[in-house]
């Protein structure tokens, strides 16, 4: 397989560590003249940006976290005047209000070149046709890719996500050779060529890139065989840049993760402590050359471990493992980011809805299904069944519009949902990840 | 190739340096811009060794260069074209040429070697040539740059140092000093470093380049990137004036 950018990808670690340096005392210095937020932050704990002079020193700076961004909602967190702004994503914020984040006309060139690195490895070349399967819009990920793959000078079709079987009319007509969607659309369409009766191994096919949510390695197993492909993870947030923080090569041993670009911590989510090389904890991620929305330390809140050992592919630079769960409460439904907090404030605002409630997690077949139990008070018991029927309707819809996944909601007893002391949990996760 | 970490540089009681990291690999031009201030010149200066950091290390070709008197510098492979050429005036070209050799003649270096690369650096600027007997305060500003060039490669620098090598000439007469600069480059793998305020003419000569703002790197990336960045055309390439920004 090739590589898009050996001289960034392969560096001797010496010289990485000496550009990184480089660019974070820029990126510092840059984010204390134009970002009040980080000026303030670095003031209020006595640091001086002249006080980074090493790359051990960034553990002194203090976090940026969710909470920072959304006090700053739109545009307060932005390096750069709006205008020099071409791009501006988002993604579901923990109240209600998303979080914005802006690209330069540069940060574009970056992310596609960031992506491009990934695509590569994964055996993707400008002879391919790659099918991007991602919804377009507000999220990164349909843009992301579509873009890395512009940049190796493939075919991209931008088709969007959903309609299975035009999907599948256009993968086997226009010959798509690379499949760009989430593990579990992976699987969706699997199922579906199944019914149709077609043969995968008579697609064009031979490269899935999917990311967007967390998959397991049988999972893996299960998209090669069913589609009879190379199916490769990458990782990536809106917050840092979308797809294009890291990516599996054909080794498939963990995701290179670009630090040219970008500086991984692990950190200790109780006690935030910085974790030795090899330990499990948070992803913090500091970015190195993002001109519109520099994050310093942003707490990924996923949680993973660094490996270190050089890959056989070449690549210098330190992988992450696929990540394990989440050190909040935000569950990724259909590839969209969930947060149970969402989903209690649109109860709290319909009128006598104590916020007894419990949420289940399933997948069935190989989507997602979200269910939201609401313990039944005399408020919202209706005699008749198709008022009912019409509250439970008006919820699902007031959830659905808030937190951009269908939910199906079911009222259960009074007192038949568990209640706790101290921090409740009030999500089932039933998915086998 | 260079290699440098943290450089703090006073200018007696001005602080004109403050914690610049920076490198440059074999064979690279890399530009520094910036406004006037900003700290270019004394970048170049405590890199020769003139105007010396009093904290930091700057390493060149695997070794510690901090520190060392300007000669010693020049003699593991930096030479540096200072800012208003500063040719001898009193002396004339051919004798500004071999005053650059003049490490080399210390260390015996056959003359036949000396005399050949004097041949080389007529044959890059033939104007010298033909005015080798002439008084360098004669030339005219193009010619007294070329001269300074032609007397810092004498040295067969592996590292040349440029402080603004346009500075008050006609366009024609840039060109076609950028010209041999990229020559020196390309034919003979010379690693640049390159100060000037011509912002855009650097930058599309260049790999990469740095943005000092007040004596700190503010920017770091590809010359074309930081062509495109707004706030480098902003500052330094006269286009756009700042104004508050609406959020």
């Amino acid at each position: 397989m090739g590589i898009w950018d050996r001289e960034h990808e392969c560096m001797p670690r010496e010289e990485l560590e000496q550009l990184q340096l480089e660019r974070l005392q820029a990126t510092i210095h840059r984010v204390y003249k134009n970002v009040t937020c980080y000026r303030n932050k670095f003031n209020d704990q006595g640091i001086n940006p002249d006080d980074i002079q090493s790359l051990t020193d960034l553990a002194n700076l203090p976090f940026t976290t969710k909470e920072d961004l959304r006090l700053n909602y739109p545009y307060g967190m932005f390096a750069v005047p709006l205008r020099e702004v071409v791009r501006i994503h988002s993604s579901s914020g923990t109240t209600g209000k998303p979080t914005v984040v802006g690209y330069t006309k540069n940060d574009i060139k970056t992310w596609s070149n960031l992506v491009a690195r990934f695509m590569t490895a994964a055996g993707v070349t400008h002879d391919d046709v790659v099918q991007v399967a991602f919804g377009y819009g507000m999220f990164t990920g349909a843009f992301g890719l579509h873009y890395g793959a512009e940049a190796i000078g493939a075919s991209v079709i931008p088709m969007g996500g959903g309609n299975t079987e035009k999907q599948i009319m256009i993968m086997q007509d226009y010959r798509s050779s690379v499949l760009v969607c989430t593990p579990s659309y992976a699987i969706t369409i699997a199922d579906r060529l199944e019914k149709l009766g077609i043969d995968p191994k008579g697609l064009s096919l031979k490269v899935g890139l999917f990311g967007g949510e967390p998959w397991s390695e049988p999972m893996r197993s299960e998209i090669e065989s069913r589609l009879s492909i190379s199916a490769t993870d990458n990782y990536g947030l809106s917050e840092i840049i979308g797809p294009g923080v890291a990516g599996e090569c054909s080794h498939k041993c963990g995701m290179h993760i670009f630090e040219d670009a970008f500086i991984p911590e692990i950190i200790d989510p109780e006690t935030c402590e910085v974790l030795p090389p090899g330990s499990t904890g948070e992803l913090v991620i500091t970015t190195l050359s993002k001109e519109a929305f520099p994050m310093i330390r942003y707490r990924t809140r996923d949680i993973t471990s660094l490996v270190y050992d050089t890959c056989e592919c070449g690549r210098t630079i330190v992988r992450m493992k696929k990540t394990m769960g989440r050190s909040d409460d935000m569950l990724i439904i259909k590839g969209v980011n969930v947060y149970p907090s969402q989903i209690e404030e649109v109860l709290i605002a319909i009128e006598g809805c104590e916020p007894h409630y419990q949420l289940i997690v399933e997948r069935k077949g190989a989507l997602d299904s979200l269910e939201v139990q609401i313990e039944v008070t005399e408020n919202i018991f209706f005699d008749e069944m198709k008022l009912q029927r019409a509250f439970l309707e008006r919820v699902e819809r007031r959830i659905e519009s808030i937190i951009g996944v269908g939910v199906f909601v079911r009222l259960v007893e009074p007192n038949s949902i568990p209640r706790y002391e101290g921090k409740a949990s009030r999500v089932i996760d039933k998915r086998l990840i | 190739m260079l290699k440098v970490k943290n450089i703090n540089t006073y200018y007696g009681k001005v602080h004109a340096l403050k914690n610049i990291s920076l490198h440059l690999g074999e064979g690279e031009i890399v530009a520094l811009i910036g406004a006037n201030g900003a700290g270019k010149t004394t970048m170049l200066n405590t890199l020769s060794g003139v105007t010396p950091a009093s904290s930091g290390s700057i390493n060149f070709l695997g070794e510690s260069i901090t520190g060392l008197a300007p000669d010693r510098i020049v003699k593991n492979g930096v030479s540096q074209v200072p800012e208003g050429r500063q040719v001898f005036k009193g002396l004339t070209v051919a004798d500004n040429l071999e005053l650059g050799a003049y490490l080399r003649f210390c260390s015996r270096e056959s003359k036949d070697a000396i005399r050949r690369d004097m041949g080389h650096i007529y044959e890059l600027f033939p104007r010298l040539e033909e005015r080798r007997k002439q008084m360098a305060g004669t030339l005219s500003g193009g010619e007294q740059q070329m001269l300074a060039i032609g007397r810092a490669l004498m040295a067969k620098p592996k590292l040349l140092l440029l402080d603004e090598p346009s500075m008050g000439l006609a366009p024609l007469v840039v060109q076609e000093i950028f010209t041999v600069i990229e020559r020196l480059r390309r034919d003979e793998g010379t690693t640049i470093m390159l100060v000037e305020q011509n912002a855009k003419a650097a930058l599309k000569m260049a790999d990469r380049g740095y943005v000092l703002e007040t004596g700190k790197v503010i920017l770091e990336g590809p010359a074309a990137e930081l062509l495109e960045n707004r706030e480098v055309q902003r500052a330094y390439l006269g286009k756009d004036k700042k104004e508050i920004w609406e959020r």
